[in-house]
């Protein structure tokens, strides 16, 4: 491989797609099935920066030809990234995010607003994006979650997030059946908060 | 396996047909995996999948194989009943299917189990929270048989607009003096979507309800997936001066005198001889090796 830019676009994926798969797919269907308790994800991958580990596996486990990804800015300014989603997933990149199925955030701060994001149809409520945030900490105490997949109340943090944070999820569960689901990666583990999740202050 | 080409192996160690793991491609799984993924986030709405062919016919349970294919791992150990039952044909059908296409381990054992797929059962042993729970679906919209028109369904799922079933429940009191329906008893999920449970008998709605375990709901031929995740609402319908009631049996299993479990009736002669046995074999299994003996039941030590 002579070429820099070929070998940077060919970091490698999964170890075994197939395993690899089911094991990130499944940490992110209990995430999502119990909104804040973080799921081990052992994601044996090296993508290229800024996009995450974690952020990654979950990429290459979900998406495909079929589901357009969009990237924010930090990892758009990156072309590694792009490509390496390209040729492990075969997905199209998209910039714009009203067609995106699957959105890639590296810097949760500065993300744009959630609802420029498609949110799926009163019809079809399925057809909304779903968001992978990156971020470096988990922690239980600074939000309290409440609904289904929690018994009773169940505390939460994840850093870094946006700063208007719990107005963004109150606007998205207001939306509810419609609306989108994040899942948070990083720290070797993945947390959900679908739709049907309220985020109330700790 | 070994990047050997094919034409120098000898003839012995070519392998017999192999699957990818557990059967579908894993497109294919993706594709489901997504739509679970949805399914949980909406609790109770039916999210549209691209179901596949499987080498069974559709009824024969293709929407809980599909969604047991797109969760299963080689670490699971699956349990498969029908009508609670572990050694029906159906249930050994599709336990042999996954024993050869992903090698996993089975058991009869519902504790044991991570993934349990069921044809028209919740097992008696209450689940925990490490386990899937994965329903085989025929029809999954409870409106179905009040509005032909998938067009119009979608559009009372999107308004919560749910009054054509309590007329139809109403009209069940106004007929029989009572609810008569009996199975597939629709439900509530978390405050929104009414749901249609699958066709288990009503005596196991009340077990949905804040259930530890996931709860995935697959249909085959309708191509619906939907889910109840762990610890959500589920509330079957019902009318305060008609609350919801489970069936009640007049006499304990037959064979191991469990009581307050769901039982079958097996018709023993032709002179209208007949016993009630619990309907969850493992669960009647269990007792008897425990010690329990119905009044047509054997002493455990006597029946080796």
């Amino acid at each position: 491989m002579s070429h820099p830019a070929a070998a940077a676009a060919l970091s490698a994926g999964f170890d075994d797609p197939v395993f690899d798969a089911q094991a990130s797919f499944r940490a992110a269907m209990w995430a999502l099935a119990r909104p804040g308790r973080v799921e081990r994800l052992d994601a044996r991958l090296e993508p290229p920066a800024p996009l995450s580990r974690e952020a990654a596996a979950l990429a290459l486990a979900l998406c495909d030809y079929e589901t357009p990804i969009w990237l924010d800015a930090p990892l758009a300014a990156a072309p590694a990234v792009g490509a390496f989603l390209r040729f492990h997933a075969g997905a199209p990149i998209v910039v714009d995010p009203g067609a995106a199925r699957f959105a890639l955030i590296a810097d949760p701060r500065g993300v744009i607003d959630f609802t420029a994001f498609p949110q799926g149809s009163p019809d079809y409520p399925d057809a909304s994006v779903t968001l992978i945030l990156q971020v470096e900490y988990f922690g239980k105490s600074g939000l309290v979650l409440e609904g289904p997949g929690i018994q009773g109340t169940d505390g939460f943090d994840a850093a870094p997030l946006p700063a208007d944070f719990r107005a963004r999820m109150a606007a998205n569960r207001a939306l509810f059946p419609r609306g989108v689901d994040l899942l948070l990666a990083g720290a070797g583990g993945v947390a959900g908060l679908p739709r049907s999740v309220i985020v109330k202050e700790g | 396996m070994s990047a050997q080409p094919i034409s120098s192996m000898p003839r012995s160690s070519m392998p017999d047909i192999t699957y990818n793991f557990a059967y579908l491609d894993e497109q294919t799984k993706r594709m489901i995996r997504r739509a679970i993924l949805k399914a949980i986030a909406v609790p109770g709405y039916q999210v549209p999948f691209a179901a596949r062919e499987m080498p069974m016919p559709y009824g024969w349970g293709t929407g809980g194989v599909q969604v047991t294919a797109a969760v299963l791992g080689p670490q699971d150990v699956l349990k498969v009943i029908d009508q609670g039952a572990d050694d029906t044909t159906n249930a050994v059908a599709i336990r042999g299917f996954f024993e050869k296409t992903a090698r996993v381990a089975t058991t009869t054992a519902t504790a044991e189990a991570t993934v349990i797929q069921t044809r028209h059962r919740i097992p008696e042993t209450a689940l925990n929270e490490n386990q899937i729970l994965v329903y085989q679906v025929p029809i999954p919209e409870p409106l179905r048989f009040l509005e032909p028109r998938e067009t119009e369904t979608r559009q009372l799922h999107a308004l919560a607009e749910y009054g054509l079933m309590h007329v139809k429940l109403y009209e069940d009191i106004a007929r029989h003096g009572h609810i008569a329906t009996t199975y597939a008893y629709p439900v509530e999920v978390a405050g929104r979507y009414v749901m249609d449970p699958s066709p288990i008998p009503k005596f196991d709605n009340p077990k949905m309800d804040d259930c530890p375990a996931l709860q995935l709901f697959g249909a085959g031929r309708e191509k619906r997936i939907y889910a109840i995740p762990p610890h959500t609402r589920v509330r079957s319908l019902d009318f305060e001066d008609h609350p919801f009631k489970v069936q009640h049996f007049a006499k304990p299993c037959a064979l191991c005198a469990a009581t307050g479990v769901y039982l079958d009736e097996v018709i023993l002669d032709d002179k209208g001889g007949r016993m009630f046995v619990c309907s969850d074999t493992d669960y009647c299994n269990t007792r008897q090796a425990q010690g329990h003996v119905g009044e047509l039941g054997v002493p455990a030590e006597d029946a080796a």
